[in-house]
């Protein structure tokens, strides 16, 4: 069974369709990337699967179990699926080491002084160790980005949506973010990606899948995929994405 | 780069020394215009004598003065407990009016009718309305001291204007802080809590002194329905001495503490402008 799964999945804003029937499988410990232009509706399917935006039709399974039926409280699940925006969104009035805290206080009832060996422990594998009490607007995009990484894995989540979080950055910050996102796939985290970086998507997801407007034209593996893409389409994404 | 004098000076900054020197001289030259204008020419009005014995008499200031200043103790006493009370409503009501859930959806009613109708009427009238119209009601004492009710009148006004200035910085804390506190598996309470209200806050904090300083002047609208503050022996001077002196000192003394406090305000501002640029 698939750790995730999305059956005909539709979302609308207004006329606008978005996401027009998506279907994936995502197994557990893999990587999949989601790539394609702006607006071909990528950041909305990770929105969705955390149920950030509820969808119009199909359905979304976490662990076989539907996690899209309409009234279902969604703050259980959001603690599955960690989420990190393209815009970091760190909390501006709290230190790095409070942002990483504050949910699993209140989630989880922790103490602070239960936590802090652990999230320390986080931080310094992701080297951030002396950035602990820095508030986020101390430290660069990439270490802002990472501290964003470590409060969503603070909350034990089973799978991680990655929103373009590298679009962001100046271009020589990117390597540390997925640097980081490489050390997350060889712990066996579940993880899907928006993602402009073709050359990461072709040396390290497992799958990669093509979206044009709201639509998976192509899925497979990246060697076939960026090797030798059977959609015209995709061709010509490729062409210009990689010139 | 090209040094143009002994004092090794760039001809840029030269020439901006040449223009900061001249804008001072001109700005030097007008004040003292206008200040001698005001000096000169006011005196020489036909009522001048008159208006300076009766608005600006040095005995009459100096007998009244102390005592003014006991009486605006009550006016600061006043403040200090409708402050708080005004701050704690006002953020109830703006929250109210952001609760999300159906159930709760009158709260939200009431808090739009709430600040419509307590923002949409003189404070002066909701003073004279409570202030007279509950102690009306024959109620024993304490409870028809028109300390408590003249209070309750500014606290029920202000809060309404607080709450709105609570409300536009709850939606200008971009959504973006929502959808991540969400996605870590918060409450919408425990979202707005610890996420939203903090940088909320923060962020309205000049504003809301701005109200606060309008409150402190505003405490003088009591003085209609009994308490002795500062306005009213300031009119108590006035009709024993014939001389209205008096209020020229009440006005000093507003203004020793609203000066500095509008000063403080717009010094946060200028701040926060800083470094939100």
């Amino acid at each position: 069974m698939a750790k995730l799964s999305l059956r005909g999945v539709v979302k609308r804003f207004g006329e606008n369709t978005v996401c027009d029937g998506i279907d994936l499988e995502v197994e557990e410990g893999q990587m999949v990337c989601l790539i394609g232009a702006s607006g071909a509706g990528k950041s909305t399917v990770l929105r969705c699967v955390n149920l950030l935006e509820p969808i119009e039709d199909g359905e979304i399974f976490l662990d076989g179990v539907d996690i899209s039926v309409p009234g279902l409280n969604p703050q259980p699940v959001r603690r599955r699926i960690g989420m990190v925006f393209q815009s970091y969104n760190l909390f501006p009035h709290m230190t790095a080491m409070e942002n990483v805290m504050l949910a699993p206080r209140r989630v989880y009832g922790k103490s602070r002084e239960e936590l802090r060996p652990e999230i320390a422990e986080l931080f310094t594998r992701f080297g951030l160790a002396d950035r602990m009490e820095h508030y986020p607007d101390q430290l660069s995009g990439g270490q802002q980005q990472r501290v964003a990484i470590v409060r969503a894995l603070a909350m034990k989540p089973e799978v991680m949506l990655f929103d373009e979080i590298t679009s962001a950055l100046d271009p020589q910050l990117v390597g540390e973010v997925l640097d980081v996102l490489r050390l997350l796939k060889e712990s066996g985290m579940t993880m899907v990606l928006a993602t402009h970086e073709m050359g990461f998507a072709r040396e390290a997801a497992d799958k990669v899948c093509f979206l044009k407007d709201g639509r998976i034209l192509e899925e497979g593996s990246p060697e076939t995929l960026f090797g030798a893409p059977k959609h015209p389409e995709t061709k010509e994404f490729l062409a210009r994405s990689l010139k | 780069m090209k040094k143009d004098d002994a004092a090794g000076k760039t001809r840029r900054q030269i020439y901006e020394e040449k223009l900061r020197r001249r804008s001072l001289l001109i700005a030097g030259t007008s004040t003292v215009f206008a200040f001698l204008a005001v000096v000169v020419l006011v005196p020489l009005a036909p009522g001048w004598e008159k208006v300076k014995a009766s608005f600006f008499n040095r005995e009459v200031f100096v007998e009244t003065f102390p005592k003014l200043l006991d009486a605006f103790l009550i006016d600061v006493m006043i403040f200090v407990w409708c402050a708080p009370a005004i701050t704690a409503l006002g953020l109830l009501i703006a929250l109210a009016r952001d609760v999300q859930s159906p159930a709760l959806f009158p709260l939200r009613i009431f808090g739009a009718f709430y600040t419509d109708i307590f923002r949409g009427v003189p404070v002066v009238l909701t003073v004279y309305l409570i202030g007279f119209g509950i102690p009306g009601l024959g109620l024993p004492r304490p409870f028809n001291s028109p300390y408590i009710w003249g209070s309750l009148a500014l606290i029920l006004t202000y809060s309404a204007y607080v709450a709105e200035i609570f409300r536009s910085g709850i939606e200008a804390v971009h959504k973006s802080q929502r959808s991540a506190a969400q996605s870590l598996g918060l409450t919408d309470g425990d979202t707005m809590r610890f996420v939203i209200l903090p940088q909320a806050i923060r962020q309205v904090i000049p504003s809301q002194m701005n109200m606060f300083i309008a409150l402190q002047k505003d405490v003088a609208l009591l003085s209609f329905i009994g308490p002795v503050e500062i306005f009213r022996q300031a009119g108590v001077f006035k009709s024993l001495m014939a001389n209205f002196t008096p209020y020229v000192g009440a006005a000093l003394i507003f203004l020793a503490v609203t000066v500095p406090a509008t000063r403080y305000a717009d010094y946060l501002l200028a701040k926060q402008n800083k470094e939100r640029s």
